[in-house]
Parts: C-alpha cells; structure tokens; sequence
C-alpha cells in the first residue's frame, strides 16, 4: 500500500500509534529530568548538613566562672599604678588562684597543672585588659566568664566521649571529675561565642576567630567592587556601543572571552609579579587581592554587561537616534538604563566567585597566620575562604568545627551580598 | 542587462523643493539596494513610496535623515540636498539632520518613560525649551496636534508602552513634531495598527500636511492614494516612476507600476 493513498481512519490509526511512542518518550524524559534534579538536592542536602552539623555548634563556646580577686599583691606590689607594670604584671596567677580556691583539695604540681589546663590562656589577657583599662579594679573582686580550654569545650560539646578510656583522650579521668564538678554547680556552661565574631586567627582553637578573614574578605572584595564594576561597564559601552568594528577589536573580544576562562591561580601569579613585585605594593594586604581579583571578575562582567546592552530592543536605539539623540545621548540616556539589571546579574555572579576565591590569594600571602584584625587595605590580611583553608590543615578537634563555622559565615556573607545585589537589580528591573 | 540602471518615468522635479536627490546610490556590502535613484520631495506635501517588499524604499527613507550610516557596511552614494545644502556634506551634523528631519518608525516604539517624557525627550535635548512652562506648553502642542491629548492628559506620567498600539504610533508621532522638524518621514507607519488607529494616523497626516512635508513608505495602496499627492513607485531598487498620485493611480506610464498597482504581482 503506497503512502499517498490511504484513508482517513487508517492515517488516524497510524497517528494513534505514533501518539503513544511520543508520549512515551515524553514520560522517560521528564523521569530523566526529575531525577538529575533529586540526584542535585541530594549532594545539596548532604553539604549543607555536614557543613551545618560540624559547624553550627561553633557559635557557641564553653565559659568559666571564676571569682577573681585583683590582687593588690600580684598586680601591683609596688603600688605606684604604673601602666607599664600593670600590663607585665602576672595575671595567670589571679587566675590559678582562684581556680585553686574553687578546688582546695588539689594539691601537688601535676594535679594543679591539670587543673589550670582547664581554662583558656585568654582568660588572663581577658584580666589584662580589664585592669589597664580600669586600675582602680585592682583590690577588688568579681565574678567573670572566661573562656575554657578547647579541650574542655569539646568534652562539653560531646565530640570526645567522657567514658573513653583514658589514653585515647587529652583529658585524664580526674580533669572529667573536675569538669563535672563544675558543671553541677553551674559554673561552667556554653554561652554565646563572642571570642568567634571578635578575634582574629589564633594558635588555639578556643581563641580563633572570623573577624580578621571576615574583615580581610569585606576589604578586598570593595576594593574588587569599586575597582571591576566601572571598568568593567565602561569597557563593555565602549566596545559595543562606540568601538569600530575590526580586527583590533576582534581580537580584544576574543581575548576577554579567554580571560573568562583562565585558571585563577594564574591571575594570583600575575598580580605578584606585577603589583608587588614591580609596583612594590605590600604583601598579604587587601589592596592587591582587591587588584587581583579585578583581574579576575573583569572578563565575567564585561561579557555579562555586553550581553545585557546587546539585549536591548533596536527600535529603542532607532527612536533615540530618530529624535536627533548623539551616540552618547542614546547610550545614556536609553540603553544603558535597560541594560543595568543585566549588568548587575554580571556583577553578582562575577563579585560570588571573587569572594569564593583562595588560590590567587595565596600566590600574594594572604595566606599568612595573622593574629591582628585589619583596620584597612594595607594592613596584612586574610580573607575567609583562605581562612577556611588554614583551619582545615589544623589537628585539633576545635578547628575542624571552626572550619565548618567559617564556612557557614562564607555562606551567609555571600547570601547578604547576592541579596541585595538582587534587591537591586529588581529595583532598576522596573519594567514599562 | 538587468542590473542596469533604468530611466525614472513621470517628473522627478518640484517647484521648491525641500529635499533633492540626484544620483543616489546604497550598498549593503555587494549588495546594490538603491540604484541611481533621482527625485525631489515638495514642501507641504505628501510623497507615498510604494513597492514589493525589498524593492529598497525604506533604504531610501533612510537616507534622508542619514539612518543607514548605523548600519554597519551601508554605504550611501550621490547627491542629497535639503534646502540646498547637502546633508552628507562635512559641515552638516547628523545630530541636527536630525532633528530637521523627523522619522516615524514601523512598529511603534515610544521610550519606556512616561508620556510626557517621550515627547518632552526631544526638546530637552535640543534645548529648545527655556523652563519647565515652555516645556510643558510644548508637550501639550504636540499631544494636541497629534490628536492623542483628550485620551491622555489625565496620565500623563503613565508609561507610553501602556497606551495601545494606535496611541502609541500617535504618540510617537507627537514626540516627532515636538522638536519642530521640516520634514517627517514615515516608514510604514500604519503597519502593525487595525483599521481605525490607521483612519486616525491617515486623517492626521492629512492635517500634518498643512505645515510639513511628509515621506511615506507604505504597503497598503489605498492607503498611498488617500494620503499622497505624489506618489513614487519602487522596483528592485530602480525608481520606475513618480508622479502626481492621481496620474499613478489611473494612468500608470510603465509596465510595472500597472502590474504593481493592478495586482498582478508584489
């Protein structure tokens, strides 16, 4: 039977047929599609829970309270009130004393070296400060909060069982007693981890904290931001409203579409050569990894903000020029408009990976062991996912768990920055 | 041979005037869109271009207020004139051709600003309002002389892309006149409109008539008949006749224009 010639109810037969092939494949698509989405929710599911799990307890941190007596004695013997003295003066006996005197039984050097080990040497830098920046303290006595050991804050946390033999935990069984004591009396307990949002890096778990990377990752990405954005616009103006059409600016597109693509580490190695090595910028301060990371958010935002120009209706252009509007008239006053929520989304995506990168930092030592928050560009630096990286070589149980913690601040740092860059561009997404 | 130029039938001169075009030749790249096209376009007076699509009558709009020169890889030959002086002449600004010259686009695409903005946009940047009052003063002429100001002086400050597509054609209409030009172009202004929003923009270039000379680029041969007073006929790029659009209409010279007009092909 030829093609050509068959009646109406055979073709409806033949397209019945087709019809159940084709929903078919419609049906097993879709489960294709469905699952690659599961699969995706799955490792979501899966990272966020052991980021959070690791990672949350982090926010909060063992204390101690102890009565402290400002001894007179010990502070200041001479009693002249010297600001000089009083910074040397030995604070870490005002704090084994009145450990001591919670636990008067204890006696011999072992066991009272046990017993200080329980609480963090910040607790004496804590009195420090307190008593320079208040002398007349001194002969007085108050109850204080100071940090425990991260040993002990593990215990606490229960990330090292209390009923593990002996051998397998840094804590010895009459240090658990002592623990426990004290809990029972409510004297040691977790609080809000102030010292986490408030200290820099630090050999001791207990005592590291964010703000340094925090702070480090807030400087360099202004710097990235001020720096890319009105390059980046004015680049991709330039190149797609003004530029001529020919090889020269062939080859800069082909190149700037390269750039998008080239290994970060890269860019880390040229902004040591060029701005540290040849301008003699300082090393490990924010000011370069803001230039660096330029380098590398440049390429992603100029071909967004391109893309975003290209997208605006001819006929708005042709209204423009038809009114006797100059190039620039019409770039300002009409395209450029249209195109901002375009280049904002460039923005976003290109400021997401400049926050998210470590490798070119590290190549300009922002990746240096730095104690000391940074008050501003030039001050040495880390950011947060270098951070990241430090406390994740680190062997105790503490870093891990501040780790994950600095991990979750990257995220919430992030989510703050994509939200209101998309607040932002919905305002200007004001559409006619 | 084909490609040859061929002579323009009918009278390509008017008395006075306001544009003349000798000679004029456009390439796009190879291609030969406009071939040695001659004619001049009258003051007070509506010239119709008419023709198959393709046959490079908006090419030739587009010369007049230098449109072309956005395209990449347009490039325009010959003389044109606009009061004698000619407008690819090194002393001629395109921003001022411009605004001499008005255009009035196929598909309407007012600014997506508010309505007075779109028609507030040229006088302020042709500077041709001294303050807020002149501007406002001007912005209600153009509405008004557009016939669009009864349906939209309550909003004002509402998009233009709000209004309908017939309100928008008039509107961008007003934003054209309210710089003032000598001459408005119209590249098939009516296209994307149904039958009554193209009575009303006809009656209104009927009306414009009075003070400015108008090019239209049109489809619909009705349309040419009611509006022009000249009309001129388009051939794969060859002008192949003009003339008084009574003369086109009932007693074409050439072959073409009688198959054009009668419906034999385009």
């Amino acid at each position: 039977m030829s093609s050509t010639n068959r009646t109406a109810a055979e073709t409806q037969a033949l397209v019945t047929r087709s019809l159940a092939r084709r929903y078919r494949a419609e049906r097993r698509f879709r489960f294709y599609g469905l699952t690659a989405v599961l699969a995706g929710l799955v490792f979501v599911v899966f990272l966020f829970g052991t980021i959070f799990a690791q990672g949350l307890s982090v926010f909060q941190q063992s204390y101690v309270k102890i009565e402290v007596f400002y001894d007179p004695e010990i502070i200041d013997p001479a009693g002249t009130r010297n600001p000089d003295d009083l910074v040397t003066a030995d604070y870490q006996a005002l704090v084994r004393a009145s450990l001591k005197a919670r636990f008067p039984e204890i006696e011999g050097r072992r066991d009272l070296r046990e017993l200080y080990g329980l609480v963090s040497s910040a607790a004496s830098i804590e009195l420090q400060q307190r008593i320079t920046s208040d002398p007349s303290a001194i002969g007085t006595r108050e109850t204080r909060w100071v940090l425990a050991d991260d040993t002990v804050d593990m215990l606490i946390k229960g990330r090292v069982a209390r009923n593990a033999p002996e051998d397998e935990r840094r804590l010895s069984d009459q240090q658990v007693n002592w623990i426990a004591a004290l809990e029972r009396d409510g004297a040691l307990a977790l609080r809000f981890n102030r010292a986490f949002f408030s200290n820099g890096d630090s050999r001791d778990p207990e005592q590291a904290g964010v703000r340094g990377a925090l702070i480090g990752s807030l400087l360099t990405l202004f710097i990235t931001l001020v720096l890319s954005f009105p390059i980046g616009v004015g680049a991709a103006v330039y190149l797609e409203e003004f530029a001529p059409r020919n090889r020269l600016t062939d080859i800069i597109e082909v190149n700037i579409n390269n750039l998008a693509a080239v290994p970060s580490i890269v860019f880390g190695l040229l902004g040591l050569a060029m701005f540290i090595g040849f301008f003699g910028l300082p090393r490990s301060a924010p000011l370069v990894g803001g230039f660096v990371l330029t380098l590398l958010t440049l390429p992603t935002i100029i071909i967004a903000s391109r893309a975003a120009l290209k997208a605006v209706p001819p006929s708005i252009r042709e209204a423009a020029l038809g009114m006797g509007a100059s190039r620039l008239q019409m770039v300002a006053h009409h395209v450029l408009p249209l195109a901002v929520p375009g280049m904002l989304t460039g923005a976003i995506i290109g400021m997401a990976r400049a926050l998210g990168e470590s490798a070119p930092l590290l190549m300009i030592g922002m990746v240096a062991f730095i104690v000391e928050v940074p008050q501003g560009v030039f001050d040495p630096a880390t950011a947060l996912p270098v951070q990241v990286f430090l406390w994740s070589d680190l062997p105790e149980r503490g870093f891990i768990e501040r780790t994950s913690g600095a991990i979750i601040v990257l995220l919430l740092f992030l989510l703050v920055m994509n939200a209101t860059a998309v607040l932002l561009r919905n305002k200007f997404e004001k559409r006619w | 041979m084909n490609d040859a130029p061929k002579t323009t039938i009918g009278t390509i001169t008017v008395a006075e005037p306001v544009f003349s075009c000798r000679n004029v030749d456009v390439y796009y790249g190879d291609k030969h869109a406009i071939k040695n096209v001659n004619i001049d376009i009258g003051r007070k007076q509506v010239l119709a271009m008419i023709g198959p699509s393709g046959c490079g009558k908006s090419t030739f709009l587009r010369c007049l207020n230098r449109m072309n020169d956005t395209i990449v890889g347009a490039r325009v030959e010959g003389n044109i004139t606009l009061d004698g002086q000619d407008i690819h002449d090194k002393q001629q600004d395109v921003v001022q051709l411009r605004a001499r010259v008005g255009m009035v686009f196929q598909k309407p695409n007012p600014f997506p600003k508010s309505i007075y903005e779109n028609v507030a946009y040229g006088p302020r940047i042709h500077g041709l309002a001294a303050n807020r009052g002149e501007l406002d003063e001007i912005v209600n002429q153009s509405l008004r002389r557009a016939g669009l100001w009864e349906e939209v002086k309550d909003r004002l400050n509402q998009p233009g892309t709000s209004l309908s597509g017939g309100q928008q054609q008039r509107l961008c209409i007003a934003r054209t006149i309210a710089v003032n030009p000598e001459v408005i172009l119209m590249d098939e202004p009516c296209s994307a409109l149904d039958p009554i929003a193209t009575a009303r923009i006809e009656d209104l270039i009927d009306e414009l008539r009075e003070s400015y000379a108008i090019c239209i680029v049109t489809h619909s041969m009705q349309q040419a008949a009611r509006v022009s007073q000249r009309t001129a006929y388009f051939h794969l790029g060859d002008l192949v006749e003009v003339g008084d659009t009574n003369l086109i209409f009932t007693n074409p010279q050439a072959k073409l224009t009688e198959d054009y007009i009668t419906g034999r092909f385009g």
